[in-house]
């Protein structure tokens, strides 16, 4: 084979599981692969007719985070918290009003930093709805192929790796490869998604509710092929989940979202069994029990989220937290690191024992 | 048992368009007064066929019908014009798992369920509207007076959830059909929403049919749960004895492929392979090629519904015998 000359063929050699090696690793292991600071997205809205002042839904407003090497991390939040905005954000499918991406120790679009087209090929997402991201016409073995293809690879080998890539997530080339999307189970679609998306050879993926659909035995296959593809290919995720039972097999770190803002991140341990904010612990105590003896009762939060065009001062999670105070309404609680622990950051009065609130420090329950 | 609210008898339903599909073979099943049953089963297995079926959803052109429906004694599948459109929203009702599905974007939500009051029989239209907003208040939508004049995208997922759920009811149905209800909401609002349907089932004594993938969110409303698979019922029972004691292959792999707190740093069991093409099903029984415990029996025979002490079960080798639970 000759030496590949573009990047895009460089990409497609390494697809093939002979070449475990990730792209490039320009940073080394220490640094992180993803490294978010201050992300900033307000949507504008349209107000009545006699409203002349311009107002906007603060969707994610100020997120910062990182992503280790080979890691996943997993964000979790209410419905409407700015999950899937802060993903477009990270993938530049929308510009950011604010904040800085740093891929591997290198700026994103910045002067001598990373351009948009190379950082692009390195992270690949996949959505919840298996079918509206394939194009009915193209048979699944051109569906996978066509990204390489536009990125110069010739036509046979992208045809050949896009076979090899099927059989890889599980679907035999030749009885699928010349399907059409409506031809293929919910299941079978996605991982066909999951096999587009690894075309590029990304280094990082990012997951929208990419199981959601599936049922419980076809998620049980996903998520075993994506653990084995982490593994085989150095990948890290970002994975998006309503469904914590999910999140908790399959992260390694685990940041919570409430209206636009992160509330607490950590090692996925530490979350699920010793969170520090109120709202994670109503979260993960709204998972059902899976015992008929022991049904749950009450419903760990009520009410519905503050509205997000204009948050309330403070602490946005206040007006539904058994532990708000008078405080909680003045001053915004910042993230700070719970016990001494660097890696776990809660952003909660109850957290800093030198913010005032009565009850900072205290054993709560729940 | 006094005579059950809903009976289905060998119902078949077969889809020839393009491509030919026998989605729902020969079920039976019968649901109380007051009883709600959890539809459980794979994508494709036939729950949302089931539900559309009960409602007359198909299009008559393409679609073949067997067997019968009875719903509080009435002959559905008989029914024509007034008759069908009062049945429709008013005996029966549906809730989607895609509220999009349910409101028409150019409406206020209490334009619409004020609408559907009037077509089930109210004449009053301050009295339906007064009905709607109590519908409003009921399913807990905060503020309930201010969201009557709101329109589907101006309310959150799990508000316009509470909304259709509120539009399902507004007509007192005796049976309610839920789609996968909660399926697109976070656990929080998940768990708001099941709560309720709890509430409102006990309140109204209206008997429902849950579908979900999610055996927790069966755990916490369901009394009873059948398990659905290639267009046949394969197993029933109380969801207790389902959840701890499940019979069928196909039942065990699906709990044991549910993902807990015990499996993170395990792969998972997955069953293996795929579920059937519904244009050629399998001779015998629909999981037999999937199913470890298979035999010549099961790929030549298929299993019939043999009723227990436990509840129904269909299959040729279970994990553990029905009679003696
Ligand atoms: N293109 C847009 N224009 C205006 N508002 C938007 C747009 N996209 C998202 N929003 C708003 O931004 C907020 C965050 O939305 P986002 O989709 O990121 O939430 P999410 O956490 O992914 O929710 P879900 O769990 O329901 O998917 C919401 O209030 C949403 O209504
Ligand atoms: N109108 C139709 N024409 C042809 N086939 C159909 C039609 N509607 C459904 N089917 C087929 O019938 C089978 C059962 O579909 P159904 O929607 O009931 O599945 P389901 O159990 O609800 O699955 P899911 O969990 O994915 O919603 C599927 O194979 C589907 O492709
Ligand atoms: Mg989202
Ligand atoms: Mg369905």
């Amino acid at each position: 084979m000759n030496t590949p000359n573009t990047p895009a063929q460089a990409a497609a050699e390494h697809t093939t599981p002979a070449h475990g090696a990730p792209l490039t690793d320009r940073g080394g292991p220490a640094q992180p692969l993803l490294l978010v600071k201050d992300l900033k997205k307000y949507f504008p809205v349209r107000g009545g007719p006699l409203d002349r002042q311009k107002r906007f839904v603060h969707a994610v407003d100020g997120v910062s985070f990182a992503v280790p090497k080979g890691q996943t991390l997993g964000i979790v939040g209410e419905s409407g918290c700015g999950k899937s905005t802060t993903a477009r954000l990270v993938a530049r499918l929308m510009e950011p009003d604010a904040g800085e991406l740093i891929f591997d120790g290198e700026g994103v679009e910045e002067y001598g930093g990373l351009q948009l087209k190379e950082f692009r090929r390195s992270l690949q997402m996949v959505f919840q709805d298996s079918f509206a991201s394939l194009n009915p016409r193209l048979t699944m073995q051109e569906a996978i192929a066509y990204g390489p293809r536009v990125h110069g690879v010739p036509a046979a080998q992208a045809l050949a790796q896009a076979r090899a890539l099927l059989a890889r997530v599980g679907l035999e080339p030749s009885q699928f490869g010349s399907r059409y999307p409506h031809e293929l189970s919910g299941g079978q679609r996605q991982r066909v998604n999951i096999a587009r998306a690894l075309a590029f050879d990304p280094r990082l993926v990012i997951l929208d509710e990419s199981v959601a659909a599936l049922d419980k035995s076809v998620q049980a296959q996903v998520l075993n092929l994506l653990q084995e593809l982490k593994a085989e290919r150095q990948l890290t995720y970002l994975f998006i989940s309503h469904d914590l039972h999910v999140v908790h097999y399959l992260a390694d770190q685990v940041m919570v979202m409430y209206l636009g803002q992160v509330v607490e991140s950590g090692p996925v341990e530490k979350i699920y069994n010793g969170s520090a904010h109120p709202y994670t612990r109503a979260l993960l105590s709204a998972v059902p029990s899976m015992d008929p003896a022991q049904r749950t009762e009450v419903s760990p939060l009520a009410g519905d989220p503050p509205n997000p065009i204009n948050p309330p001062s403070g602490c946005r999670f206040r007006d539904r937290c058994p532990h708000a105070h008078a405080l909680c309404a003045e001053k915004t609680p910042a993230l700070q690191a719970v016990g001494g622990d660097i890696h776990h950051l809660a952003a909660c009065h109850l957290n800093d024992l030198t913010s005032g609130h009565p009850l900072a420090g205290k054993e709560l329950n729940p | 048992m006094s005579a059950p609210l809903l009976s289905l008898e060998d119902l078949s339903v077969q889809f020839h368009g393009n491509r030919k599909a026998s989605a729902l073979n020969q079920v039976n099943l019968e649901l109380g007064a007051g009883e709600v049953l959890a539809l459980l089963g794979e994508s494709g297995s036939g729950k949302s066929v089931t539900l559309r079926t009960l409602l007359r959803l198909h299009p008559a052109s393409r679609t073949k019908i067997q067997g019968s429906i009875r719903v509080e004694g009435q002959d559905v599948l008989a029914m024509k014009g007034r008759d069908l459109e009062l049945y429709r929203g008013g005996t029966v009702s549906m809730v989607f798992q895609e509220p999009g599905l349910a409101f028409d974007p150019v409406y206020t939500i209490g334009q619409q369920i004020t609408e559907s009051i009037l077509a089930h029989g109210e004449k009053d239209v301050g009295k339906a509207k007064a009905q709607a907003l109590e519908m409003l208040e009921k399913v807990q939508i905060p503020q309930a007076k201010r969201r009557f004049d709101a329109y589907p995208h101006e309310l959150s997922g799990g508000m316009r959830q509470r909304a259709m759920i509120a539009l399902a009811l507004a007509c007192k149905p005796r049976l309610l059909l839920a789609d996968e209800p909660t399926t697109a909401l976070d656990a929080t609002v998940q768990i708001q929403i099941l709560l309720l349907l709890r509430e409102l089932q006990r309140e109204t004594g209206m008997s429902v049919i849950f579908v979900t993938h999610d055996i927790g969110a069966a755990v916490e409303v369901a009394d009873r749960v059948a398990v659905m698979y290639a267009g046949r019922i394969v197993e029933e029972g109380p969801v207790s004895r389902i959840v701890n004691n499940p019979c069928h292959p196909y039942t065990v792999g699906l709990l044991a492929s549910t993902v807990g707190p015990e499996h993170r740093g395990k792969p998972l069991q997955a069953i293996p392979g795929a579920p059937p093409d519904l244009a050629n099903l399998p001779g015998g029984c629909s999981f037999a090629p999937r199913c470890s415990r298979a035999s010549a029996q099961c790929s030549s025979q298929v299993p019939p519904l043999v009723s227990g002490s436990g509840g129904r079960l269909a299959c040729w080798n279970p994990v553990s015998q029905l009679e003696n639970q």
